[in-house]
This record gives C-alpha cells, structure tokens and sequence, in this order.
C-alpha cells in the first residue's frame, strides 16, 4: 500500500480533502469489470499460486492448512483416548503419551484455533467492508507462509519421536535442558518465535485494514460484530505475542547459548516464565473465541430474520472481554504460592470478565426470541454453540473462585472447561461459519441433510464427551497422566469420554465428507442464498479477483435488508440515504483500493495495491530456514538463510512505477 | 478402600478443605441454575409460536427491540456474580491460615517420581528423621506443610485435606493441613513433571496423638540390628554393593540421597509412590521390573537371581 497524505493545502476551503484525482461514480458494466479483471487476477499455474496476494486464495489457504491441522490434532486425541479408555492400558509409553498431549495442545491452539479464525477474517474482512483487499496484501501473503512454514516447523521432530514433550505451558525446569536435552523443546521455542511473527504481522493488517479500508459511509459503527471480533483480537495479539515470544526466544538462549534466563540455580526465578507465558496465553484464550462469537453474531441473525439484538453492547463487550482479559493471568496460577490478596484481586477480575459474556449470551437469545429461526444447518451450529458457551462460561466461573480452584486447577475439571470453551466457542461457530460462507467460499451449497447429520454427532459426541470430564475432575483425576488405576474411580467416566470422542470424531468425518462432495457437486448458489444483509453476499459466488467492481457507499449496518425492516420508517433509523450498492467508485487505474478515514470512513486517498510477488514466499522460506539453522545449530547455514531473506525483503520493498502517487487534486467533501 | 481416594466432594476432613467443599456446591448450585435457565430460554426462543404470520416472507424484524433481555440478563448475572464473590473472598479468608498456630511442622521435598518427607525437632536432633510418600500427622491438630522441590516444579495435593500448592524450585512454599478424622487420606502430585507424573501419589495417615507419637518415635530410631542368620546378611550385603547408592538406611552404611530412605520400610502401606501395596512379593516385583512398572523412572529394574531375590527380600523384611 502507497499513500499520500490527504492533508489540506492551505488556502484550501475547509473540508476539502486531497486525493491524487477525482473520484467518479459510475454504475457496474460489464467492460469495467473485465478491465478490472485483468488488473487483478493472478496468474494461472504454480507462478501464480507462489505470488498471489488475494485476500481470498490466502484465505481459503488459512481454513484449509488450519483444517489438516485440525485433523493432525484431532487423531492425537483420538489415539489418547484409546490409551485412558481403560485403567493401566498400554497403548502407549508414558514418552510418547507426553508428546502427543503437547502436540495436541500445541496444534489446537496454535496452528488451529488462531488461523482458522485467520482464515475467515482474510477471507470475508475486504468483502464484508466493501474493500478491494486487505491494507497490505504482501505482508497477508507472507503472514501465510509463515504459518504455514512455523507450523511444518513444529512437526518436523515429531516423525524422528523427538517432539515438544513439556506441555503447550511448557514449564521451566522441566523444559531446561537439564531435564529435556533432545530437540524437542529447541523446536518447541524456535517454532514459536517464527509463528509470533505471521501472528504478529497478521494482527498488523486487520488493524491497518480496519482502520483504513473501510467502504466509503461504514462508520465505526457499522462493522460487523465479526470484524470488531478481528480486531479486538489483532489489537490484543500485539501487545501479548512479544511476551510469548520473548519468553520462547529466551528459553532457547538458556538451552543453547548459556545463557540463564529461568536458571534457579544462576539466581534466577522458576515463576517468570510462568508469567511471561500467561500474559500471553490469557488473552490468547480471548484471541481464539472472539472472532468466533463475532461470527455468530453476525450470522445467526441471519437465520432469526433480524437483526442483531444489542449490536452496540455487544460489540463494546467484545472490546471490555479482552481489556479485561489483560488483567486475569493469575488465574493460572492461583496456586504457585502467591499472597492471597494478590490471589484476590486476579480473582475478582476473573469472575467479572464473565458479564460481556453475559451481555453477549442474552443478545444472542433474544434476537432467537424476538426473531422467526430458520432452522437451517448454520443455525444449528450456532444455537447449539450458545449453549456450550454457556456451560464453558460458568465453568470458568467455578474456575475463578480462588479456594476452589486449588481443588479444580489442574484436574480434568479444567480440561472440560478449556474444551467447552475451545470446541463449543471456536470449532462449533467456525463449522457453522464454513456451512454459512461456503457458498460464498465456491459458489455452491453444502447438504443440508449431511449438514445435520454432521451437527447431531457432533453435539451428541462433544457433551457425551466431554461432560463426564467435570465429573473425573471432580473425583479428582489429575491431568496430563497417561494412565491410572482401577481403584481410583475414573473408569466409567473415562470410557464415556473416550466413546464420545469418537462420535464427535465421526461428525468431523461427516462435514468433511460434506465439503469435499459439495465442492464439485453441490447446488449453485448465487449471491446471496440466505438472504443475508452485508456486503459480501452483494458480490458474485465465488467473489471476482478485485472483489468489487465499483466501490459501494454505505448507510447502515445492513445494506441488503434497508427498506424492508420493520420499524426503519417509524423511528427514522434509516431515513437519509440508502446505500449504494449498484454504483459507486470505479478505480481501475492499475490495482487500486479506496482509503477511507479511521472513524468515519469518508473517502480519504486513493491507494495504489501492490501486484503479485514471490518475495512473501522467499522471505517467509528464509526466515523459516534461518529458525531451522539455529535449531539443527548450523550457524553458517542460518547466517546464509538470514542473507537471503535480507535479499527477499529488498525485492519486496524495490520501488515500482505503479505504485507512484500522483499529485493530488483538491475536491470538495461530500 | 474409599471408591475414589482423590475426589473431593463429599469428604473433606478438615478446616482446610470444608469451607472450599461448601463453596463449591453452592458454585456448583448456581452454576446449575444458569445453565437450566440460559437452557430453557434457548430451547423456549426456538420452539415458540410465533404468532401473526408474516405477509410479506421477505420483510425482516425491527432492529430496535430486545434490548430489556440484556439488561435484565446482564443485570441478574451480575448480581449472582457478586455474590458469588463475596463468599468466595470468605472462603478465601478461611482456607488461607488456620486459626490457631500448627503444632507441627513437616518438610515435603518432590523428587521425579516421588516424595521425600521430614520431621525435624530443632530442640532434640535425635527425634529428626527422614522418610518416604507417606506422611503421618496427628487427628484434629493444623499441620505446616514445607513444601520444596529437588528438580523440577510439581504441586502438593491432598484433596480431602486441603487445596493444592506447587513446589518450586529454589522457593519455599507453605500449605496447611488439618484432619479432624483418624483415616488414610490419598495425595498427588498434580503439575506435569515429565515421564512419571501419572505415578507420583503419598498417603497422609491421621492417627490419634498417642499413635502418632509412637510412630514418630519408632520412625526417628535407626534400623533394627539384623541378627546373624545368613539369608539377611547376605541381602544387606547385597543392598550395601547394589542398592545403596541411591538409597539409605539410618544406622548402617547405605547413605544414598537420591531415593526413598528404606530405613522403615515394612512400616509403610505402599511401594513405589503409592503405586504399588506394600507386600514381599510386589518389593521383588518392583526391584526386578521397576521399568515395567514405571517406565522411565530413576528406579532400574535390577536383575536377581533366585537366591539373591531371596536374600534380598529377606534383608528388607527386617526394615519395620
């Protein structure tokens, strides 16, 4: 993205605004679109899928390699519970159970629940704020191939059975290398520090495009609960990964550099990297479920023939669920010996962080109450999620309550919890969110009738599973133990959560049995197949390359419902101008997108985007290579790999005539 | 033999785990009710009847509208909430000391895989004494625990006596614990502290003060002199080359730091960190197969011959 700053000249009339030549509006033609076309379509064949910057192809990219993950993660656990359907079974050695439950968690957490959200939000943010792509889609590329290369990165000991075996929390000393000296934590940390970077540049483009991208009248006001989801999360993702990362890179010093950053014995203190962790792993709990929420609470309105009830309290709730968020680390460590009043305060602000839940979970009933449900496949998903939130929620509660918690801490209780929050917040509205945007995704539908086979195994298998573990929780069942005896009562509830883990896993198999058939064969599905009020459904199935043909204007939060809600006359809601959908700002001078101002998104400058370019891809290689050196200790190897990506990053930034700002021209404001 | 040693929802035992069991059925009442009543609006906003059809199919509900369920809800939800605060910061307040100052003050060290006990007199060196996974506390009196770690962290649980409390290297931690029940009470450890994590369990045995106290006394004497019959000579013979090492026992030569102290052996209910019953045979078992038993623990499964295994076990049994 180049920009010209659209300060007035003196001399100016006030409200004038500087854009390097006068916007247009003209109505959609077809010789417009095929002009535009041309302009942004990526190559076809293997030059095309290494270069391509479409927010879309890098979308879909994210849903797909986020799903393998998701399947890699999901027959870890699959292979855990054959090992604890029994007392003392010995499906596996203790070792390798301790790998897979680290791999489990890291896989879920991170190169699942964070990219798939990832995924949707590349996919849908330009299309649902009327914007051409994302404010910096080389750095979106690179974003990708980052995650992609960390995530291949953190597997590559797992064949050679020397993978992370210290948990996700990955505790200091147990994770020093007096007690773990094969590669497997050096992978672990090295892995991190290069995810940290596609998580953290990624956070950077939500932010940039929110602020920036926004289709002429979306006022702050006007974004989907999804996109203040996004945000929020891509907002909290910088301050919290650089401790994560700081703490990975840190650790891997202390293993392999001498250094004696958590050396209790160099004087230091086996706490800070508790600390450093959960700063960062808080609110990455937040990271992963509020994009999820916003996706329901955009799309279940939909399917209620409403709008959303409490858009404003909900979006602020989203917002205070995450600034509070920042303040309740503790709570993972309510029982490291810390003074009860501190306990107290983190205590507290654990239990207060559940009213925007709260706010959210009624505006979501009332809008089914006062809305006509359709009880379609998405629906379901989303219904069904209100209710496992519900249950993860007050949980989370029990888990607050400081005495209570010495008991729930580290039991199968939170296990239950942490599932509740990550399968029924995260995987159930984002199974949901593919049923819903597939169509938009590939131009057809998905089956119904496999669809709710799929959400009954699913919902059945998840609570058949996972219900019983509060109560191995409470009979006290300890977590991460790859076996226990007879006597110790978990039996039963252990084979029903093995059981119901196979339903679950059976529902998975369904939908992607669904995807895979309906991709090819499914309906077509138009525009807009549910009757949907945002942008995104007013572009064709599948979107064309420059999403938009002419930039549209907006003058409300539901641009395809204005003049057929009940109520818009009476209370004057939308009595100025409708939005305008069918003609609008053509821009086909080369790549080009409408910068918008921050608030209220009036036209602001016209941004020249940047062409396809294979430097993202060499950069993110390099940088994964340059991790690989330090891992494998080759550091000739690793200083030939940080040359390189200097090179990639000089290509990517050399100066291009396209990109070059003409002189801007006054025009009057609007 | 309790149906589960670890739970802790019915049998809480003292001062220290009795107002956390209150707690959490009323959590556990509340949270019911939540989720009965979030439950039952949602099944009632699908199944409703919506009455007065629509004309027009196309038309879409007013945006305005609803708005009282979120304040209502949101309002309620916050009342429960604080209360729920309230009790909790009163149960916070109850459990964190106890009321009158322990009369006892014991030293817990964790080792990968187990647990490392000390009764130390500051007055009286010679009623000091080390032990292994099995601490003895008198019934009805508050309990110091210090809690250490040798390696890396791992957490102090019993759940019928108290919350739990890591142990953390190069800091020291303090829990309580009271029994007010003469009884067994099972105890685990509950932070991932590698291979064996699932096999690191003690028992807390409450006595009545006078048992305790001819516990203690017998506990702080070294090993009883074994005689001079032939078989436990040759197994302490044999303990002293192979197995002294790593372990001790008080009141002869092996004075290994690494393992469970053995000097009292036969008096304890269970082997290998509350893995396995303590009887002859499974002391054999555990000596020839630890890595069977608890694959990857510092225990190596020692091979015996017929008659060493013999002598051995012979050796041991005079450790009471």
């Amino acid at each position: 993205m180049s920009d010209t700053p659209a300060f007035a000249k003196p001399g100016d009339p006030p409200g004038t605004l500087r854009l390097s030549r006068p916007l247009v509006r003209t109505p959609f033609d077809a010789a417009g679109a095929e002009r535009l076309a041309h302009i942004w379509e990526t190559r076809p064949g293997w030059r095309g899928w290494f270069s391509t910057v479409d927010h879309k192809t890098i979308g879909l990219r994210y849903l797909v390699t986020s799903f393998l993950f998701l399947l890699l993660g999901g027959i870890e656990a699959l292979v855990m519970r054959v090992q604890l359907a029994q007392p003392n079974a010995t499906v596996l050695t203790p070792e390798q159970y301790n790998q897979l439950f680290t791999m489990h968690g890291i896989t879920m957490i991170f190169l699942y629940a964070s990219p798939v959200l990832s995924g949707f939000s590349n996919f849908l943010w330009p299309l649902v704020l009327g914007s051409r792509d994302m404010a910096f889609p080389r750095l979106n590329a690179f974003s990708y191939w980052v995650f992609l290369f960390a995530g291949i990165f953190l597997y590559a000991s797992f064949p050679l059975g020397e993978a992370p075996n210290a948990g996700w929390f990955n505790y200091v000393p147990l994770s020093g290398l007096t007690y773990d000296v094969g590669p497997n934590i050096d992978v672990y940390s090295l892995g991190m520090v290069l995810l940290g970077i596609s998580t953290t540049v990624g956070a950077v483009n939500f932010v940039v495009t929110l602020l920036r991208m926004r289709a002429p009248g979306m006022s702050i006001d006007r974004i989907p609960v999804l996109v203040w989801g996004t945000l929020t999360a891509s907002g909290a993702n910088l301050f919290a990964v650089p401790s994560v990362s700081l703490a990975f890179l840190m650790l891997w010093l202390d293993r392999r550099i001498g250094m004696h950053f958590f050396d209790v014995s160099g004087g230091s203190h086996a706490l800070l990297w508790q600390h450093m962790f959960w700063i960062f792993a808080h609110p990455w709990v937040y990271v992963v479920v509020l994009p999820a929420m916003g996706i329901v609470s955009d799309a279940l309105p939909v399917f209620c023939r409403r709008p959303l009830v409490g858009y404003g309290p909900v979006a602020i709730s989203t917002v205070a669920t995450m600034v509070v968020g920042f303040v309740v680390w503790i709570h993972h460590m309510f029982a490291t010996g810390l003074p009860p009043l501190a306990l107290s305060f983190f205590g507290a602000a654990s239990m207060v962080i559940s009213i925007p839940s709260a706010v959210a979970t009624f505006a979501w009933i009332a809008t089914i109450w006062t809305g006509r449900p359709v009880f379609r496949v998405p629906f379901l998903f989303f219904a069904g999620f209100v209710l496992l939130f519900v249950i993860g929620g007050v949980s989370g509660v029990m888990t607050a309550a400081v005495p209570l918690d010495w008991q729930l801490t580290d039991t199968y209780f939170v296990v239950a919890h942490l599932h509740y929050v990550l399968i029924g917040i995260n995987v159930f509205p984002v199974v949901g969110g593919i049923y819903f945007w597939f169509p938009k995704f590939t131009g057809r539908m998905m089956s119904e009738r496999l669809g709710r086979i799929a959400f009954w195994l699913m919902f059945v298998g998840f609570n058949l599973g996972f219900f019983p573990m509060h109560i191995a929780g409470l009979l006290g069942m300890p977590r991460r133990i790859y076996t226990y005896g007879a006597d110790m009562g978990w039996t039963t509830v252990n084979l029903l959560t093995s059981i119901g883990s196979f339903i679950f896993a059976l529902g998975i198999a369904v939908f992607i049995v669904d995807v895979l058939y309906s991709r090819k064969r499914g309906p077509i599905a138009g525009n807009n197949p549910w009757d949907a009020p945002t942008l995104e459904w007013t572009v064709p199935s599948p979107p064309p390359p420059y999403n938009f043909a002419v930039v549209p204007t907006i003058a409300s939060r539901h641009p395809l419902w204005e003049g057929r809600m009940q109520g818009e006359h009476e209370e004057g809601t939308h009595e100025g101008p409708r939005s305008r959908l069918a003609d609008g700002y053509l821009l086909d001078q080369g790549r080009e997108a409408l910068g918008t101002t921050a608030l209220e998104a009036s036209p602001y400058v016209i941004l020249k985007m940047p062409e396809d370019s294979y430097a993202p891809f060499w950069l993110g290689l390099m940088a994964a290579l340059f991790f690989a050196g330090l891992a494998l200790r080759a550091w000739f190897f690793a200083g030939l790999a940080l040359v390189l990506a200097g090179v990639a990053i000089i290509v990517w930034l050399w100066p291009e005539r396209e990109l070059i700002q003409r002189e801007p021209t006054p025009v009057a404001r609007s | 033999m309790k149906t589960a040693p670890l739970e802790y929802l019915a049998h809480a035992a003292g001062p220290a785990s009795l107002p956390t069991q209150r707690l959490e059925w009323a959590l556990i009442a509340l949270v019911c009710a939540v989720m009965i009543i979030v439950a039952a609006l949602l099944v009632g906003a699908l199944i409703r009847r919506r009455t007065g059809a629509r004309a027009d199919p196309s038309a879409i509900g007013a945006e305005a509208g609803g708005m009282p369920w979120i304040y209502v809800g949101t309002g309620l939800s916050s009342v429960a909430l604080f209360a729920a605060l309230v009790y909790v910061m009163v149960t916070l307040e109850s459990v964190a000391s106890p009321r009158v100052a322990p009369a006892l003050q014991i030293d817990v060290t964790a080792y990968d895989w187990w647990w490392k006990i000390e009764y130390r007199d500051a007055d009286d060196a010679s009623r000091t004494f080390v032990t292994a996974n099995e601490i003895h506390i008198p019934v009805g009196v508050p309990v110091q625990i210090k809690l250490r770690s040798a390696d890396v962290i791992h957490t102090f649980w019993v759940p019928q006596l108290a919350g739990k409390t890591e142990m953390i290297p190069g800091q020291i931690n303090e829990q309580w614990i009271q029994a007010d029940t003469a009884g067994v009470y099972r105890g685990q450890c509950s932070q991932f502290c590698g291979a064996q994590h699932a096999h690191m369990a003690f028992e807390v045995v409450a006595q009545p003060p006078a048992q305790f106290d001819a516990w203690r006394r017998a506990q702080a004497h070294g090993a009883a002199p074994i005689g001079s019959s032939a078989l436990p000579n040759a197994g302490k013979r044999l303990f002293d080359e192979r197995c002294a090492g790593c372990h001790s026992v008080r009141g002869t030569d092996a004075a290994g730091m690494q393992a469970p102290d053995l000097t009292h052996l036969g008096s304890r209910r269970l082997i290998a960190a509350g893995q396995l019953p303590n009887t002859a045979a499974n002391q054999l078992d555990w000596i020839q197969h630890a890595q069977r038993i608890k694959p990857d623990s510092m225990m190596p499964s020692i091979a015996l011959s017929a008659s060493e295994a013999s002598a051995l076990s012979a050796y041991l049994a005079t450790l009471q």
